[in-house]
């Protein structure tokens, strides 16, 4: 699903350059789980971002499906992300303007997809993470796990191959944040979506059947349990 | 991305903040409702001014002394021109095609009726006058049909000055005396009411013949000449001016048909109107850096906002859509307001005081409508293309 071939990423801090990712390769197959930790500015954030298609990298090669995407222009990354990826973010990352319902139908509308189909994905999706008698409720109306469900639901709504979690509990109470977890491992074991999920809490990182540890922008170690 | 959803995504985005978007709208809307009054009022001018002019006949060709190109002549040029006389009409009535002949001249005299006087204009015409003038005669009958170089002591009243000199007595055949002369009462005018400023009831008209005795002065003012409704107006322009040459030896005079009088004070109108709209459209250039303020600051609010649109898929072109639909949607809503508004005044005047030379001028109000779109769209330019370049990555760390 995921093979990436010598990846580098610096930045330019002042005078000097650091090294975020100093060549990665890594194989993920479709349906794994996998966690991403490390210590701050250990590259895994940056490791997610050129993974999701956010980010390209300065050197290396990326095939994400069978595809080489290296060289894909910007318009062409975003349609692999809207088709084939999800995101879940720290801070949610809903439009505050619009209700939940209209939060979770954002990629289909990108997508062009008809009006009667888009009512009945979202309500089907609100349906399956409880968030039903939510729908028409903006985001500041909603308290932090259903939000993380809310964007989740956004996340799956165009069934992707992937789920990318950036640190998906770091902003919720210990009881939302495992049930965040549970939903999105449930993704991975019911439906086979290959899940990502970057985390410096130990406790869920080992959670993951594949853990992988980000030391200095290289990979440390790859256990498998 | 369908243009319905992103019709609707913009204006989720405006109505998100009402009075922000309202103020923003108002600007347009003040600058819309201005071009709109500022052109409407200049419309009914125009329409005022045309339909002043146009109450005189058409097919009609006026000759004036001095070789000119616009209108008027200056005292100067009067002074080395030979005068048109009554001599000139009567020649320039055996020319083909013309049906109607009349000089005229004007002057100002003291009419008296049984110890009753009244200063007033008075005009030297022909029996074909009130075709020309579209007048028509109340009572009694015109001037006598004839040779233009003789006339009998007759004269016709206007409508306001037969009832200031008879009352409610019969003025025909009565004798009124006219810078001391003799003259009959033949016939009452209709009223015609006032032409910029001029009472044309508050008039006399004697024969032309009769009327240069009076004033001493041989020199036409101008030269009315009816032509066939069917002729070639080209053509008969170039006999007269040919049979004038003739005449006098040399081009002096200035022809001119009624329908170039009517175009060219009908562009010096619209230009009028163009010009003060111009002046409406100041306000609207105010209107428009509000919605580039707006939406440079609706974009630097919403970076994070467009950051996740990116991470989900919207492409560049999505993100520039949005952002010039919505400053499209303020300005096309202000003009829209500004309209109907602008409108709904005009014609409340209109219909108030009919005497107000206001008319919706619409071809403006449509010109303002797409104004206020194009505005719109130029206000929004620059904040859309930032918004689309913006990295997805850094935008959504904005927060």
């Amino acid at each position: 699903m995921i093979h990436l071939e010598g990846i580098r990423r610096d930045f330019r801090l002042g005078e000097q350059t650091v090294h975020a990712l100093a060549g990665i390769d890594l194989d993920i197959a479709a349906g794994e789980y996998v966690s991403i930790m490390g210590p701050s500015g250990s590259g895994k954030s940056t490791l997610l971002n050129v993974v999701a298609l956010l980010d390209r990298p300065d050197a290396g090669s990326y095939a994400f499906d069978g595809v080489d995407v290296t060289a894909f222009d910007d318009d062409a990354l975003a349609r692999v992300r809207r088709e084939n990826i999800g995101f879940v973010f720290q801070f949610f990352h809903l439009i505050p303007r619009l209700t939940a319902f209209q939060n979770v139908e954002v990629p289909l509308v990108l997508a062009s997809v008809p009006v009667a189909e888009r009512r009945e994905r979202v309500n089907e999706a609100l349906a399956s993470l409880d968030l039903s008698s939510r729908a028409h409720h903006r985001p500041n109306e909603l308290s932090g796990g259903q939000r993380q469900r809310v964007a989740i639901a956004r996340a799956t709504i165009m069934r992707p191959k992937v789920l990318l979690a950036d640190e998906p509990t770091g902003n919720l109470d210990s009881v939302s944040g495992r049930q965040v977890i549970e939903i999105i491992e449930n993704l991975n074991a019911a439906n086979g979506v290959t899940l990502i999920v970057v985390t410096h809490d130990s406790a869920m990182g080992s959670r993951a059947s594949r853990q992988l540890r980000l030391v200095d922008g290289r990979i440390d170690s790859d256990q498998r349990r | 991305m369908k243009a319905g959803d992103l019709i609707g995504f913009a204006g989720g985005a405006i109505s998100a903040h009402r009075l922000r978007s309202g103020l923003t709208i108002l600007g347009i809307t003040v600058g819309i409702a201005s071009v709109v009054l500022l052109t409407s009022i200049g419309e009914g001018v125009r329409q005022f001014v045309m339909s002043e002019f146009t109450q005189f006949g058409t097919n009609i060709i006026a000759v004036v002394p001095g070789k000119s190109n616009t209108f008027g002549t200056s005292a100067a040029t009067i002074n080395t021109v030979r005068p048109l006389t009554i001599d000139d009409a009567q020649s320039l009535r055996r020319l083909p095609n013309v049906l109607a002949v009349v000089p005229t001249i004007q002057g100002n005299a003291n009419v008296e009726f049984e110890g009753r006087q009244r200063r007033a204009m008075v005009f030297g015409v022909t029996h074909d006058m009130p075709v020309v003038w579209k007048m028509d005669v109340r009572s009694g009958q015109f001037l006598p049909d004839g040779d233009f170089t003789t006339g009998r002591s007759v004269a016709v009243l206007g409508a306001k000055m037969r009832e200031e000199l008879f009352g409610a007595d019969n003025p025909l055949g009565a004798r009124i005396r006219v810078g001391g002369e003799r003259f009959q009462v033949l016939g009452v005018m209709e009223s015609k009411g006032q032409m910029l400023g001029f009472d044309l009831d508050d008039t006399l008209f004697l024969p032309v013949a009769k009327a240069v005795e009076l004033f001493d002065q041989e020199g036409m003012m101008e030269i009315d000449i009816v032509y066939a409704a069917d002729a070639d107006v080209a053509q008969i322009v170039d006999t007269v001016k040919r049979r004038m040459m003739q005449r006098h030896g040399a081009e002096d005079v200035t022809i001119t048909t009624q329908d170039e009088m009517l175009e060219v004070l009908n562009s010096v109108l619209n230009v009028l109107t163009l010009g003060i709209g111009a002046l409406g459209g100041i306000s609207l250039l105010v209107g428009a850096v509000g919605i580039l303020t707006i939406m440079t600051i609706a974009v630097t609010e919403r970076t994070a906002e467009i950051g996740l649109l990116r991470a989900i898929g919207a492409r560049r072109a999505h993100i520039l859509g949005l952002f010039l639909a919505e400053a499209v949607g303020l300005g096309a809503l202000g003009g829209i307001i500004g309209c109907i508004g602008a409108v709904g005044v005009v014609e409340a005047i209109a219909f108030l005081v009919p005497a107000m030379p206001v008319r919706t001028a619409w071809i403006y109000v449509l010109a303002s409508l797409l104004l206020a779109t194009l505005i719109g769209l130029a206000s929004g330019i620059a904040p859309a293309l930032r918004a689309a370049r913006m990295l997805p990555l850094e935008a959504l760390r904005a927060e």
